[in-house]
């Protein structure tokens, strides 16, 4: 989809406001909103390119007022509902309950489980390559071009590398196919590889920067070989 | 008062209510727990965290052949020091040299190499970051990070769309030949891993 998360050289964003000494989290709720990911994922809420997917949909003017954990509760909102888990209805009654009483407490649970995932997620990750058995189209040197067209749903085919023309200089492998998954779709694994764009090919030898190059990761179903 | 969550659209305390209210039904819903979420905060607080990063830098400052696996398959060169897991499957490190200066964005999210540089700052996951470093690096780079990249130095940026989480192996900075790899993990700085500032000198 063509959405304002896809950042990429849009312009108006003002300057990098850098922060001394930031804490890792701000906030306590900074806290329970980073948890919610791997918790939610363990509950089958999302894998990560869905996750993705939801944050994208969310109101364009919104993702970009807001914070950036509050677009992690946002997908555990979306996403809870749709699996039937959260009542949008039961949630606004609840904020409306701790706004007025902040200080009332949490329900208590034990679960041993859910910390030893934690631990071991932590420590072991979820890799998204896969094997395949596809023949890889491509191979490092190639000279290749993103299909230009729009779209919709989850894709990591980013506007500004659309239509344009680079050299692959690597080639990883069988890798989960995010346009597939992160639309609900099964896994469907492509061949993934690391596009080199020059800058003059990306913006035009008017407005490039000079000596600069942008490397760009791809799966083979945006691809094309350069004519 | 102003809290550093506040936005335009939300005070810190509507946001407090909502993820609280959230929280309460995941609880009771046998999804979450709130020995979990501390247990998470620890672990990004205290444990994983640029800290990690500057260890095996400094070791492939300081041991060609580790280098030489670190460049060719970070993580399972990182794996030999303990260090990997969640948003660093498959890291790859990209090295700064006399003539090539490397840095690392996402420009559709926020991926970053979790296991060597722990959780993103803020600044990397807002917009201005995400937008500007593919289209003018030099002036992000000069201006907003006061470190300018000399012209004749190729600037390289990677665009983290994949899985594949990348970093930077920054110089080892001149007049360190007596430092062994304690002292140099010190001048290691998370910003000269993402290629947007300097290591410290000596």
């Amino acid at each position: 989809m063509n959405g304002v998360f896809d950042l990429g050289s849009t312009e108006s964003m003002g300057k990098v406001q850098t922060v001394e000494n930031e804490p890792v989290f701000r906030a306590e709720w900074e806290k329970a909103a980073f948890a919610m990911f791997s918790n939610c994922f363990r509950a089958g809420f999302f894998g990560v390119d869905a996750f993705r997917h939801s944050i994208e949909k969310m109101d364009a003017a919104e993702y970009l007022l807001s914070n950036y954990y509050e677009h992690w509760v946002h997908v555990v909102e979306d996403r809870g509902a749709q699996k039937g888990v959260i009542d949008p209805a039961e949630l606004e009654k609840r904020t409306q309950f701790f706004l007025e009483n902040p200080d009332a407490p949490l329900p208590e649970r034990e679960d041993p489980d859910l910390l030893a995932f934690v631990n071991a997620v932590v420590k072991s990750g979820a890799p998204a390559n896969r094997p395949t058995d596809k023949v890889a189209r491509f191979k490092v040197g190639d000279r290749v071009t993103i299909l230009a067209d729009s779209p919709h749903g989850h894709t990591r085919r980013a506007r500004y590398i659309r239509g344009r023309t680079g050299e692959i200089t690597a080639a990883h492998g069988g890798a989960i196919y995010p346009d597939s998954a992160g639309n609900d779709g099964p896994e469907a694994p492509e061949h993934l590889y690391t596009v080199r764009f020059t800058a003059e090919e990306l913006w035009g030898p008017e407005t490039a920067e000079p000596n600069n190059i942008v490397y760009f990761d791809v799966w083979e179903p945006y691809l094309t070989l350069a004519s | 008062m102003a809290s550093p969550t506040d936005t335009r659209l939300r005070t810190q305390a509507e946001i407090t209510a909502r993820v609280k209210a959230l929280e309460s039904m995941l609880i009771e819903k046998g999804i979450m727990t709130t020995a979990a979420i501390d247990r998470l905060a620890e672990i990004y607080e205290n444990e994983v965290g640029p800290q990690l990063g500057a260890q095996v830098v400094a070791r492939a400052w300081t041991d060609p052949e580790f280098k030489e696996r670190l460049l060719a398959d970070a993580s399972a060169a990182c794996t030999e020091m303990g260090i990997g897991g969640l948003q660093g499957e498959e890291m790859v490190v990209v090295e700064n040299t006399d003539t090539v200066h490397n840095a690392i964005v996402c420009t559709l999210c926020s991926c970053y190499p979790w296991p060597v540089l722990g959780l993103p700052p803020n600044w990397y996951k807002a917009p201005a970051y995400r937008a500007r470093i593919v289209r003018e690096p030099r002036k992000v780079l000069a201006e907003d990070f006061g470190f300018p990249v000399p012209d004749d130095v190729e600037v390289r940026i990677w665009d983290s769309s994949s899985e594949l989480r990348y970093w930077v192996l920054p110089q080892r900075p001149a007049g360190t030949e007596d430092l062994g790899a304690f002292e140099l993990a010190a001048l290691v700085t998370r910003d000269s891993m993402i290629g947007v500032g300097p290591v410290r000198t000596p």
